[in-house]
């Protein structure tokens, strides 16, 4: 039997071992801590343990598993609420109390609980990788399909059972593989979790993933299957953003990766998603969401490990035809995991202490997202949305900039905006997205034809008011000639009245593509119609003065979002008053 | 079972190794026994079949590889805990300090503490009211929250935690018991003094802990002290079901005890040399504070921390900030004002604020109040760098609304006071009032409902015209 030979920290290792191969699980101790081998040569087996190691002995036993570090796949994930290494934090409460004790061992998923199963398949059918042999409700929205695991061969269906209560382990089906094997498929199945689960093709990428956050859809928009990081310092709003995303945007299942977060914060969504209710289903929303918790305190392993649950957990869902959005909140902290174990194995270090292989791995990450044609034929997406904390709010740090390359939608927070209660703290002129292109065909069919164009122009008064502001800042707004004061009072009735949107209003939390659209075209509107004005001799206090710049900036509350031909009225009412102020100016003159 | 070793194989700062033991666990305590008699505690950092490293809390000096003995004691370092504990001093690594012999311990319990499970956490919504309008206002408490002050050398930080602590009301109505755990890391002995007075004239001694390290402690020790102080603390919340106010200062020393403890391990250093486990470290601490269902008390924490040189970027600043809940930031230059508590605004935030203010916590305007308070105090910053460059006369009608708003909202909001104690009616109304000097359309966060209630200009042009 093998035995601990020296324990520093989370990192044990064996000497003189030739029984464990790379990568694969293992149980350490008495205890039976979970750990997973991460080096192997003929000197010395190294093994990072997932949980705390403190009393751990030299001489306690190793013993392997023989397969690499697994997640439990089946019907009872959604709603639930796993540790970084899929152990359900519930079970685990009931088991040790409050606080997680070491070596508690549970299953991932209900053991008991029967689920109602519908066969899909037939006696004599062929059964491929992948494809979909029963159906189960998992919760009022989510239609759990069981696939053939991605490892196995195929075969032909010999044995079903009938429709009917099932737990997670019954067999419901068995196949006879090309080389005369049974197997025996029940609801579950295990798959590694550094492995990416393989699909038929990658799709081109060219729907939005709508979040009804305007300046996200309007200004940097995000494509199902797309990458997207939130760079900000403390305090701007990273985990506000995306916990607005997790409950708004169009995707049929959200996975919630706290990574070495706040505790509270996790007790919140916990509590949050329980009550909000999902407008396009009626129900909690926690009945598409998973979370998976690995607070700052727990284990850095499994902080290391939960990014690679998340996302295998994800994946899973998306074979079975189904639109995923993971928030990953922080893969700073997952880097910094990496960084503590690669200290502790006392490998060579980068920059700032981080190692060499840190953008390989943050690439590999983000190379999970896609929009894919599924092994069973149907279509489903994992959209990547990673919040990245860097050190002392400087982008340039190597985090934020190995995450710049591998991601295709940047919204960098800012702290000015944050500190003058700007939210979302999105900056305007520093964020960008990629996909703006990708996505434009879809804007024009479902929105409207122009809606590129209005953004544009929406974006270039923005552009237009930043290198104004230089002068502003310098000589005060009174030196500029007129119109380009009414360009600097556009800009701000975009910046508040449009930019700024307010978590806790109920209209104004999500706004759906119409009203965003519309919103635009007013502002847009305003903005000619006191040129011309301008241009045929009011004052440009008679514009701004008109009351029009207050009305745009609380129309986000004023107009409901069910109610877009309000805006009608809305046009019409501010053509005629400002059409009347030139009228007015010009009879003075 | 006991294991006794005689000698040491090498030293090394803070660290000594033996070869040739067995038997020996991971985070495991020992007892070093020196020639002449006198005692140190070490734990174990590192372990292999045949060689163990200790860490020696009190320091290696005057330790040579003949004359110790040690022994091994089969268990992590555990805290003996008692009600009893409140009211008296102690060392950073737990040892009672003033005099009046030990404790008896109800029970014992391991130092590190463990992660509290998410699902167990109850999410904290009830408010602390410390009478100081900035923070109430605008950064508010929440029993169950780590809310720490980032300050600098010299400015007002111990003075303001003593006012929290002196002023805040942190017993619900139904009177439930309210202690206080102090955790002094790396202070000097006037700051310890200080607060130890200060505790003294409030008479609340009797109802708070102390752990003191001292600047000239061990630093080995410096990194026991928030550990048992927060393992009393969670003792205290959690099975006697009390309120406790952790205060821990300094936690940049703390830091930096971890620092050198790191760098005689000889890790590799991350940023400014600090470990690259200072945010679990830091972490492991911070996230001690809240509540746990189904217990009656809360552990809600002030840690205090001085930014070298100002630099709210340092990673001790930094890290802080990623992991509490929100920070209080002190202000040098409104402390050469004279202002007190040097609170600057704009940075502070208290993320747990949301849901614990508002209708059936402070007052139903209090949300929309402090959100403008922000937006218009930023625009002063604006108002105030455009003064700088063309002259105050050269500003507009609104930019010099928003200076003189400025002026007021330091001089009669910030600046309060060390002995006065204002309600979170005074602190709102207060607010409403400076907010009255503004003109109506720049308020441009509140309803039309709240400013018809609360706008009141000619009151303000009133008291403040004259500014």
């Amino acid at each position: 039997m093998d035995k601990i030979y020296s324990i520093n920290g989370p990192v044990v290792k064996v000497r003189g071992t030739r029984s464990f191969s790379m990568m694969e699980m293992v149980f350490v101790g008495n205890k039976r801590l979970i750990s997973e081998v991460i080096g192997v040569n003929s000197g010395f087996t190294t093994i990072q343990v997932y949980e705390g190691t403190t009393g751990l002995m030299p001489g306690e036993p190793v013993v392997g598993t023989g397969a690499p570090m697994s997640a439990l796949l089946g019907p009872g994930i959604i709603t639930n609420i796993f540790d970084g290494i899929e152990r359900p934090l519930r079970s685990l409460a009931e088991l040790s109390g409050a606080f997680i004790g070491d070596g508690t061992a549970v299953s991932s998923l209900d053991t008991e609980k029967k689920f109602s199963v519908t066969l899909t398949v037939n006696v004599g059918d062929r059964l491929a990788p992948g494809e979909i042999y029963c159906t189960c409700p998992e919760t009022p929205v989510v239609i759990h399909k069981c696939m053939l695991s991605p490892l196995s061969k195929g075969g032909e269906v010999v044995w079903a059972a009938p429709d009917g209560e099932y737990s997670i382990n019954d067999t419901v089906v068995k196949i006879k593989t090309d080389r005369g094997e049974t197997e025996e498929l029940t609801l579950c199945q295990r798959w590694p979790i550094r492995t990416p689960r393989p699909s038929k093709e990658r799709l081109p990428i060219d729907r939005p993933l709508i979040t009804g956050q305007r300046v996200i859809d309007t200004v940097a928009p995000i494509a199902k299957g797309g990458t997207a990081a939130i760079p900000g310092g403390f305090g701007t709003g990273k985990t506000m953003t995306q916990h607005q995303l997790a409950k708004w945007c169009d995707a049929d299942i959200i996975v919630y990766i706290g990574c070495g977060e706040r505790g509270n914060e996790m007790t919140q969504v916990l509590e949050e998603f329980s009550e909000l209710i999902d407008p396009r289903t009626g129900r909690p929303l926690t009945d598409r969401t998973v979370l998976i918790a690995n607070t700052s305190n727990m284990p850095v392993a499994a902080r290391e490990a939960s990014i690679y649950t998340g996302i295998t957990l994800a994946e899973y869902y998306r074979d079975m035809g189904y639109h995923i959005a993971i928030m990953a909140d922080s893969t700073s902290r997952w880097a910094e995991a990496l960084r503590e174990l690669s200290g502790r194995l006392e490998e060579m270090p980068a920059e700032e202490g981080f190692p060499a292989y840190l953008p390989s791995r943050i690439s590999e990450f983000y190379e999970r997202a896609g929009y894919v044609k599924t092994l069973s034929g149907g279509e489903g997406s994992v959209s990547i949305i990673g919040a990245v904390s860097p050190q002392g709010s400087d982008f340039s740090e190597p985090v934020t900039q190995n995450t710049k390359r591998f991601v295709r939608c940047f919204w960098a927070l800012d702290k000015a905006l944050a500190y003058a209660r700007h939210y979302p703290a999105i900056n305007w002129t520093s964020s960008y997205s990629e996909y703006t292109d990708d996505l434009a065909a879809y804007y024009k069919k479902n929105v409207a034809p122009d809606f590129m164009e209005v953004r544009q122009q929406i974006s270039n008064i923005l552009v237009e008011e930043n290198a104004l502001m230089e002068i502003v800042k310098l000589m005060g707004a009174d030196v500029l000639p007129d119109d380009q004061k009414l360009l600097i009072e556009t800009a701000r009735v975009i910046r508040v009245g449009f930019l700024q949107q307010n978590a806790y209003h109920k209209d104004d939390t999500y706004v759906p593509l119409e009203k965003q659209y519309r919103m635009m075209k007013l502002i847009v509107r305003f903005f000619e119609l006191g040129k011309k004005a301008l241009a045929e001799g009011a004052s440009v206090t008679a514009v701004t003065g008109s009351g029009w710049c207050e009305k745009l900036i609380k129309m986000k509350y004023d107009i409901p979002n069910d109610d877009p031909g309000m805006f009608d009225s809305y046009t019409s009412d501010m053509e005629r008053e400002l059409t009347v102020l030139t009228g007015g100016a010009a009879v003075g003159a | 079972m006991e294991l006794k070793y005689i000698g040491l194989d090498e030293i090394n700062g803070p660290l000594v190794a033996l070869e040739n033991v067995s038997g020996i666990g991971y985070d495991e305590m020992a007892e070093l026994r020196l020639s002449d008699g006198t005692k140190r505690l070490g734990r174990v950092v590192e372990v292999s079949e045949d060689r163990a490293v200790l860490q020696v809390f009190e320091g290696t000096k005057g330790l040579s590889l003949g004359n110790t003995t040690t022994r091994f004691e089969g268990k992590p370092m555990e805290l003996p805990l008692s009600k009893e504990m409140l009211g008296r001093i102690f060392s950073g690594a737990g040892k009672p300090i003033d005099g009046l012999g030990d404790i008896y311990p109800e029970k014992y319990a391991d130092i590190n503490g463990k992660p509290l499970n998410p699902v167990s956490r109850e999410y904290p919504r009830n408010y602390i009211n410390t009478g100081i309008s900035s923070i109430d206002a605008l950064m508010t408490l929440i029993r169950g929250q780590k809310l720490p002050i980032f300050s600098g050398s010299g400015l007002s930080h111990n003075k303001l935690a003593v006012q929290i602590v002196r002023q805040a009301k942190i017993a619900d109505e139904n009177g439930q018991d309210f202690a206080i755990v102090f955790g002094a890391m790396g202070v000097k002995n006037d700051v310890a003094d200080y607060f130890k007075r200060s505790f003294e004239e409030t008479g609340s001694l009797k109802r708070v802990a102390m752990f003191l390290n001292m600047s000239n402690d061990p630093i080995i020790e410096r990194i026991l002290t928030p550990r048992c102080a927060l393992t009393l603390a969670e003792y205290l919340a959690f099975e006697k079901g009390m309120h406790i106010l952790v205060i821990l200062t300094d936690m940049t020393a703390y830091a930096e005890a971890l620092r050198e403890f790191s760098s005689s391990k000889g890790e590799i250093p991350a940023r400014k040399g600090y470990p690259g486990y200072l945010y679990s470290d830091l972490a492991s601490l911070y996230e001690r504070a809240g509540i746990v269902k189904g217990a009656s008390g809360s552990v809600t924490q002030i840690p205090i921390l001085t930014m070298p040189n100002d630099d709210i970027t340092h990673p001790v600043p930094d890290l802080t900030g990623y992991i509490t809940e929100g920070q209080i930031v002190l202000d040098r230059s409104l402390d050469q004002k004279g202002v007190y508590p040097a609170v600057s605004v704009l940075p502070s935030l208290s993320r747990l604020m949301k849901d614990g203010i508002g209708e059936g916590y402070t007052r139903e305007d209090h949300q929309m109040c402090s959100n403008q308070l922000f937006a218009a105090y930023a625009r002063v910053s604006d108002a105030r760098a455009l003064a700088s460059v063309i002259g105050e006369e050269e500003l507009s009608q609104t930019d010099r609304a928003y200076l003189r708003f400025g002026r007021l909202f330091e001089s009669e909001f910030i600046d309060q006071g060390f002995d006065v104690n204002r309600s979170v009616e005074q602190t709102l109304d207060l607010g409403w009032l400076l907010l009255s000097t503004l003109p109506r359309s720049e308020l441009d966060r509140v309803d039309d409902e709240h400013l018809n209630k609360f706008y009141d200009p000619e009151r303000a042009e009133l008291l403040y015209g004259d500014n």
